[in-house]
């Protein structure tokens, strides 16, 4: 395969630089609060340089050839190096965790939740922004598991620590139905390089030697990968953490988890299962379509029987997975081109859902959802942004949402050759009923919430010790949510803009269905 | 009768002796005389000079041990090739100095605090220290008895340390009355295997056995009591019931010692026996293997689960951690798998040794403040010691295998010999592990979750002073995780090692 080795240092230099803000974050002392927030704010925003450097050095034109390339040795002894590399698949997803960390940092600095301590909330913020910006450009199956694991740990103590009341239950749940899932998935792993002759974890070169395995072999291997990837989807029935994670979860958690977490399980499917190991893909491909339509209807009809926002949310995020692995279980560039669309678009929308979760229970104190109520009267701009966030989510066209799961839909009625067309076309119409669904209970929620008039326990102004319990949106959070409304809009009215980054990569991903 | 001891005498040749290749022997046990007899001479003020004789003697064993690493002959054979140094003994007799040594820090302030004299202590340690290092080396069945009995009988003494505390008693007389029952056991064996060889060499067992024609019921049955014999030494599942209360009643440096030196001289005799003696025998061993593998790393994790007191749950988890070593041991007799083997059992003991022994020291450094062992006296720990917690999270995280802490590569080469066998039964027990990696989150995510997430339980938050030799050993200890976790190729580098000296075939 073709390769760009320009510019290598740039990938290395984005992911680790969050690492260098934590090593600084440790010497400043703890009672520093402003110091530690200037830190972490300018690691961020140094990292985020890095990556628009990183976009303008991208060559847009080859964007299906993996570019930045560098590969290092690291641990001989198991043929296993230090191998990056970006190309259109992992561009958005790369870009997108940098800025969501910063803007999550950015809203953080007026926003650090109970019990406080800034300075390990921040370090480990600045740790998970390296685990996963480090997945999307691994290139070696042990350094993407390494970087994939390496999220585990901080994103369990950010739920565990500054998470609602029952935060050590869900963190605990969190943490071993991810590591049950990566066990599996290493052993697949481990079985796969040595089927392949015991030559290399590279994953081109598994690309290139997969295929030639025996189908019952392939089947099996996918078996470990799909539990480990579907784990963290989450698909239907590997979903019940989510919830819990989601509801207990600080914002910065829930944010932070909603919008790259969870991607880093659909993207293992697109980079490594599928192009792997095709043959067991085409045979898993109508169960991996069935459990996402499933997970349509049941995340649609989990969150009409919600009663708590966040939890709302949170179910919500169940269903549009279910879009996103229905697009990629079609084995068609179209669908996986809509797909991976459906996971950048879910990461900024369903992100901008959590912060606002998150801003109403700040001033709430509550999330249930029939204690609130008219919150367009008391604070519009907040309602308003609801709104806009609403809208996007159950795809309204001209919002980005719609790109990620219309044509996901769309790719069902005629799935890749060799797949039951009939299956597809039934999945089809179930998962078009979930959009159905998603309307009903994205506007219930929104008109519950925002319209109407203030509950009577918050008509007069909240609680009286708590200054700011009805201010509007404020500064801090203007700064963090602007880029992602204007995200969501510029995405909805020219999607081709990742369309076009996106197909070519694709497209050689699915190089070994074509023959 | 003096006659014929004399006629005898003129006929004995000196034998080749490889004074480098002993070096670290002779300076251990110089040192040891050293340790004994200063303590004669030195008032009771000044009795911390030995513990600093002790750590020196252990650096200065090192020495050697680091020429002979980088000595261009790599195979010194002395004694018919019954006391080797190999690439194999000299990784291991430097890990279980620098173990030794780390030791040395835990335990300096603990022995100096405390109300017995610490002389003897001292001396205790380097024997048993040195019967490690002899370990090693040994090919012969009786320098292997003997080396294990030079490193245990200087343990139960160890681990009876505190003689007026009915626990450390209970300790030390739990760990010599199993101890000795074991090895009464494996001697029974050896004298049968010695029956059957005619000889004590493991090279010539090993030949005794194909040359018989196929495997004999006497080497049958000598086998599988050597290796009962050694699982007792290592705490395997079903011979472990002694670890939990040795581990508890003993003084912590000491658990730390045995969960670590002493857990992995057993792995050292074990693997040598088994690569060395029987590989042709593998049709015994294996299965037999598999099963203590499975067990020990089952019954110690879910029996860690249920613990309360810190050092219980960390007896059960070395228990189960080395039901993890025993696992690529399992298929290790398939020609093609058995230098990975080799390597993965090297690796994981190198990686267990510095995260468990750093453990420890954060389990000294925290009980000097809490004086308690439960572990919910661990409450809230994150937020008046942050640095004891956060090192604490980095060890217990690397024992349950997540990367990019050393643990994982441990397990890693322990599931990729497994898997490199293609068998059925590796692949289950592969499987079998995969699921006990995560089922041990739970026990160590159980003192994670009361370090970060429970509030103090009596309120008290004064600081928890660290004394300078403990932040050492955590120093030490703590970038050995790290370094072995973010670049595995350190560990694996010291853990490639191809073959051990006179294994058969080679």
């Amino acid at each position: 395969m073709e390769m760009l080795r320009d510019h290598n240092w740039m990938l290395s230099v984005g992911t680790f630089l969050p690492l260098l803000g934590v090593l600084l974050l440790l010497v400043v002392p703890k009672a520093n609060e402003q110091l530690i927030k200037k830190v972490a704010l300018f690691t961020s925003i140094a990292t985020v340089a890095v990556g628009v450097w990183t976009l303008f050095r991208f060559d847009f034109g080859n964007a299906g050839t993996m570019q930045f390339v560098d590969e290092k040795t690291w641990i001989p002894l198991i043929k296993s190096s230090y191998y990056i590399g970006l190309d259109g698949i992992s561009l958005p997803l790369y870009f997108l965790s940098m800025v969501i960390t910063l803007l999550v940092v950015i809203y953080s600095l007026d926003h650090i939740p109970s019990p406080g301590n800034p300075k390990a909330f921040f370090s480990l913020m600045l740790v998970l922004q390296t685990g996963m910006a480090g997945t999307f450009i691994a290139q070696d199956l042990i350094l993407f598991f390494v970087f994939f694991e390496l999220v585990l740990l901080p994103m369990y103590f950010m739920i565990g620590v500054w998470g609602g009341e029952n935060r050590q239950y869900a963190s605990l749940k969190f943490f071993l139905y991810t590591m049950f899932g990566s066990a599996l998935m290493l052993v697949a792993f481990l079985a796969l390089f040595f089927k392949t002759g015991a030559e290399s974890f590279a994953i081109p070169y598994l690309v290139e030697h997969g295929g030639a395995l025996a189908k019952n072999v392939q089947i099996w291997i996918f078996a470990g990968m799909f539990i480990g990837f579907a784990v963290k989807v989450p698909m239907f029935p590997f979903h019940t953490w989510l919830p819990d994670a989601h509801t207990q979860a600080p914002t910065q958690g829930s944010v932070i988890l909603a919008a790259i977490l969870l991607k880093l399980g659909t993207y293992g499917f697109v980079r490594i299962a599928i192009p792997v190991l095709p043959e067991a893909a085409k045979a898993w491909a109508p169960y991996i379509g069935g459990l996402a339509v499933i997970g349509i209807i049941y995340g649609a009809l989990g969150c009409l029987a919600q009663t708590d926002m966040k939890r709302l949310i949170a179910f919500s995020s169940v269903a549009h997975m279910g879009f996103v692995m229905l697009g990629i279980s079609t084995l068609t560039s179209f669908g996986m081109t809509a797909a991976m669309f459906g996971m950048v678009a879910h990461g900024l929308i369903t992100g901008m859902l959590f912060f606002v979760a998150g801003s109403v229970k700040e001033r709430y104190h509550t999330l249930e959802i029939a204690r609130l109520g008219g919150i367009l009267k008391q604070m519009p701009h907040l309602g308003w942004i609801l709104g806009f966030s609403c809208m996007a989510s159950l795809g309204l066209p001209g919002l980005a949402g719609f790109w990620g799961e219309f044509p996901a839909i769309l790719s069902a009625y005629s799935p890749a050759a060799g797949l039951n067309e009939t299956v597809f076309r039934v999945y089809m119409v179930i998962a078009a009923l979930g959009t159905v669904l998603a309307a009903a209970y994205l506007l219930w929620l929104f008109q519950r919430v925002a319209f109407g008039e203030p509950k009577p326990e918050f008509a007069g102004g909240g609680h009286g010790h708590d200054d700011h319990a009805f201010h509007d949106v404020n500064k801090f959070e203007w700064f963090a949510w602007t880029p992602l409304l204007i995200a969501i809009l510029v995405f909805g009215v020219v999607p081709n803009l990742m369309f076009k980054v996106l197909d070519p990569a694709v497209q050689v991903v699915l190089s070994g269905f074509k023959g | 009768m003096i006659h014929s001891v004399i006629a005898a005498a003129t006929e004995w040749v000196s034998p080749q002796v490889d004074y480098h290749a002993l070096a670290p022997e002779i300076i251990l046990a110089t040192g040891l005389c050293v340790v004994l007899l200063a303590d004669l001479f030195l008032d009771e003020s000044r009795k911390w000079i030995i513990s600093s004789l002790t750590g020196f003697t252990l650096l200065g064993a090192m020495l050697p041990v680091l020429t002979l690493g980088l000595s261009e002959s790599s195979v010194r054979s002395m004694f018919d090739g019954r006391y080797v140094v190999d690439e194999f003994s000299v990784v291991m007799k430097a890990m279980f100095l620098i173990a030794g040594y780390v030791v040395v820090l835990l335990s300096t302030k603990h022995v100096e605090e405390d109300e017995y004299w610490q002389g003897e202590y001292w001396f205790l340690l380097l024997s048993s220290i040195l019967g490690m290092v002899m370990m090693t080396s040994s090919r012969d069945l009786v320098s292997i008895f003997v080396a294990l009995e030079f490193l245990s009988i200087p343990a139960y003494m160890l681990a009876a340390w505190r003689k007026r505390d009915i626990k450390s008693n209970e300790a030390g007389m739990k760990y010599f009355l199993l101890g000795v029952f074991a090895s009464a056991v494996m001697l029974y064996g050896m004298s049968l295997l010695f029956g059957a060889a005619n000889s004590t060499l493991l090279v010539d067992l090993g030949k005794s056995i194909t040359a018989t024609g196929g495997l004999s019921a006497l080497h049958a049955l000598g086998i599988v009591f050597v290796i009962v014999g050694f699982a007792f030494k290592v705490s395997a599942v079903p011979f472990h019931s002694w670890a939990p209360d040795t581990y508890e009643g003993a003084p912590s440096p000491i658990t730390a010692f045995l969960s670590v030196a002493s857990k992995a001289a057993g792995f050292v005799a074990l693997v040598t026996l088994l690569f060395v003696a029987f590989p042709q025998a593998s049709g015994v061993w294996q299965p037999f293997m598999w099963v203590l593998s499975v067990l020990t790393m089952t019954v110690g994790n879910v029996v860690a689960l249920r613990q309360t007191n810190i050092v219980r749950m960390m007896a059960y988890s070395s228990i189960s951690q080395g039901g993890f070593v025993l696992m690529p041991l399992a298929v290790a007799g398939m020609s093609e798998v058995s230098a990975s083997a080799l390597r993965s059992v090297v690796v994981y003991m190198l990686v267990y040794a510095a995260t468990n022994l750093g453990m420890f020291a954060v389990i000294i450094a925290v009980s000097r403040k809490t004086r308690s062992g439960e572990i919910s006296s661990w409450g809230g720990l994150f937020s008046y010691a942050p640095g004891l917690a956060t090192l604490a999270t980095i060890f217990l995280a690397s024992l349950a295998g997540i990367p990019p802490l050393g643990g994982w590569i441990g397990k890693f080469t322990a599931f990729q010999s497994l898997l490199s066998s293609g068998s059925g039964w590796g692949y289950a027990l592969a499987l079998i592990g995969a699921v006990n990696s995560v089922v041990a989150f739970g026990y160590y995510g159980t003192i994670m979750r009361e370090m970060w997430m429970k509030p103090v339980p009596d309120g008290d938050t004064t600081r928890v002073v660290v004394p300078g030799s403990l932040a050492l050993a955590l120093g030490i200890t703590c970038v050995a995780t790290l370094v072995f976790g973010v670049l595995p190729g350190v560990a694996t580098h010291f853990g490639d090692i191809a073959r051990i000296t006179g294994a058969f075939g080679g």
